[in-house]
């Protein structure tokens, strides 16, 4: 039971970030290794605006997340865009941006673990397990998102748009579609996401400058596993990953050392008997 | 012998001194290999014994990034070269060559493993999966605390030499012999070696290379059993310098240090990284010395503002500043002359 509402936490949480990644990689073309950090960075702007200014909870965490989206998309405009031709140097800015942030934030706060309070504290009794009601909410919010990304990708024009950047960017520059501005919207829609997973996440976990590295990877992994691009994929592949994780933490002794480890071992056997992921279908050949 | 002596000095002159990117390679050697007879400092000396191990870790990577590979997980090679190596000196004491060279092997089965699934992947795909062996070897080296040493990892290593000075001599040597290996390995004009011109295909467009007749899948394991093998050796000299192989070598990071420099110095040129690990490594450790507590801002703003203005990495841009072909004959002239050096055609 425990494995069951763990998984479902974890799973939820890397299914809006694994999300938001494969939305940029997807129609941004651009493999945004920085993506992860605004997860860590959206929990200490949440902290800065509330514990330090005092603001209200749920006030100060959607300010969190606008200033996080700011902060990326500035990140993007300014040092990413100018060199998106270079796949390879682009891998390396966003990796070396993040390692800036990271090392900002152990700057300006140390490393030591800061939490925030939780939006509904308490918990409910379920069938004899504890569950905290932050879990519950976390479950909420990541069925909504899911919803309002499905209802914005296939109902809204942006969408739509979006979609088809990432399908082919040329023949979207002939219909008239700014591909530069989608890409930075498809960014600024991937922040965002990663952003309220964050908002989620902090009052469970406590934050901490390193806090950002171990879902990076596991993400990486539930994008590759789901298929890139593909959203139904990345949400599968965020269970699958998330509950293998947390059943090797309580079933396998010294199971929280490995669990990356297997989850990991997991994904390559899956990619060894399809290439292209689950749900992926493979990018046909850049046009040169 | 007068005779002799010029005649070496002209070829000198004009193989090296007409070319700037050699002129600079070349008295940068130079000075690596004086620093006998000047007076320096332990720390400079251990900065510059890294950064001669570390190049050899990143022209490896460049080599595989050359044949079209992008492996972010190459840190799995020198750790496990490493490991292999630390082992082999405290269970069977085995002479530090041997043990290294085995360390190596050991590191070449890796990359064969690590091969297979590149076979079938590309691109993004590949790149991501590369990035989870380190993981999992870390999750292996936990698993095993009784022959990996766990957490802590094995010390008590023994000593390359004596001094301080030879063990960089040692690592120098290594790594200029390992470099002009490599480089020969990327040579696409050689007419001995065919690998150059392969690897070369295989990264431009896979399936052309497959249609004209190339092997593409051997000659893929056998780019990543190069490569493995050159990290393997710098992971291994690395387990000696510091004399403790440890699971840091598989944190996420580590492998991708060599991206960072490679693509600084210079991507898909062998000598770029030599290049990036030579300025950014001691730069790295002078900032070290400078300011503990700014040194990562300091560094990964400096690197963003110089990949934002030459996203090419240096050589290439130093190359593009200095050196310019002949248009007749494909000979590399300075950027000063007006006619061609053999030719004279006008530039």
């Amino acid at each position: 039971m425990d494995i069951l509402i763990s998984g479902i936490q974890l799973g939820a949480i890397y299914a809006i970030l694994s999300i938001g990644f494969s939305l940029i990689l997807g129609s941004a073309r651009i493999i945004f290794l920085t993506y992860a950090v605004f997860y860590m960075l959206v929990g200490y702007f949440w902290y800065i605006v509330n514990t330090l200014f005092g603001m209200n909870l749920i006030l100060s965490a959607s300010l969190a997340v606008v200033m996080t989206v700011a902060l990326g998309i500035g990140t993007y405009k300014l040092c990413v865009e100018r060199i998106r031709q270079h796949e390879t140097t682009v891998i390396l800015i966003t990796l070396v941006l993040a390692f800036f942030f990271e090392e900002c934030v152990l700057l300006g706060f140390g490393s030591q673990l800061r939490n925030v309070p939780a939006f509904i504290p308490g918990y409910v009794e379920l069938l004899g397990v504890k569950v905290l009601n932050q879990y519950s909410l976390t479950l909420a919010v990541s069925l909504v998102l899911i919803f309002l990304i499905w209802l914005f990708l296939w109902k809204t024009k942006l969408g739509i748009a979006i979609r088809a950047t990432s399908q082919d960017r040329e023949v979207v520059n002939l219909m008239g579609i700014n591909e530069k501005r989608m890409s930075m919207i498809a960014v600024g829609v991937g922040i965002a996401l990663a952003g309220i997973a964050g908002v989620m996440v902090a009052p469970i976990y406590l934050l901490e400058p390193t806090m950002w590295t171990e879902p990076f990877i596991m993400v990486l992994a539930i994008v590759i596993l789901g298929g890139l691009g593909s959203i139904k994929g990345s949400i599968i592949g965020a269970y699958i990953l998330g509950y293998a994780q947390v059943a090797l933490v309580y079933l396998v002794p010294m199971g929280s050392f490995i669990r990356s480890s297997v989850a990991l071992a997991a994904m390559i056997v899956v990619l060894l008997i399809r290439p292209e992921g689950m749900f992926g279908v493979l990018f046909e050949e850049e046009r040169l | 012998m007068a005779y002799f002596l010029w005649r070496l000095y002209k070829n000198f002159e004009g193989e090296i001194l007409a070319i700037p990117g050699k002129t600079v390679a070349f008295f940068g050697i130079l000075f690596l290999f004086c620093l006998y007879f000047i007076p320096i400092h332990p720390y400079v000396l251990r900065i510059l014994t890294f950064s001669a191990i570390f190049a050899i870790y990143a022209a490896s990577w460049d080599l595989l990034y050359f044949a079209g590979q992008l492996n972010l997980g190459h840190g799995a090679f020198f750790g496990v070269a490493g490991y292999v190596a630390a082992i082999l000196d405290l269970q069977l004491h085995l002479p530090s060559g041997v043990a290294i060279i085995l360390g190596a092997i050991g590191s070449v089965i890796c990359g064969l493993i690590l091969g297979i699934p590149a076979l079938r992947m590309r691109g993004p795909y590949l790149a991501i999966l590369t990035l989870a062996f380190p993981v999992i070897l870390t999750g292996v080296v936990f698993a095993l605390p009784d022959i990996t040493g766990g957490e802590l990892g094995l010390s008590g290593i023994s000593s390359l030499s004596e001094s301080d000075l030879s063990v960089y001599y040692i690592c120098l040597v290594v790594m200029l012999l390992s470099v002009l290996i490599m480089l020969k390995l990327a040579d696409t004009r050689s007419s001995i070696v065919r690998t150059g011109i392969v690897f070369k295909a295989m990264a431009e467009d896979e399936i052309a290379a497959r249609t004209s007749g190339i092997n593409t899948p051997r000659y893929k394991l056998l780019a990543f059993a190069v490569s493995a093998f050159f990290a393997g050796i710098s992971g291994g000299l690395y387990v000696y310098v510091i004399k403790v192989a440890g699971p840091s070598t598989f944190h996420p990071l580590f492998s991708i240090h060599p991206v960072i420099w490679t693509i600084f110095g210079g991507a898909a040129s062998i000598y770029g990284p030599v290049a990036g690990v030579f300025i950014l490594y001691p730069f790295w450790g002078g900032l070290f010395a400078a300011t503990p507590e700014l040194r990562m801002i300091i560094f990964n703003a400096l690197i963003i503002i110089i990949i934002l203005f030459m996203p090419e990495g240096i050589s290439h841009w130093f190359r593009d500043r200095t050196e310019r072909m002949c248009p007749r004959c494909k000979l590399i002239n300075s950027r000063r002359r007006s006619s061609c050096r053999a030719c004279s055609a006008a530039l």
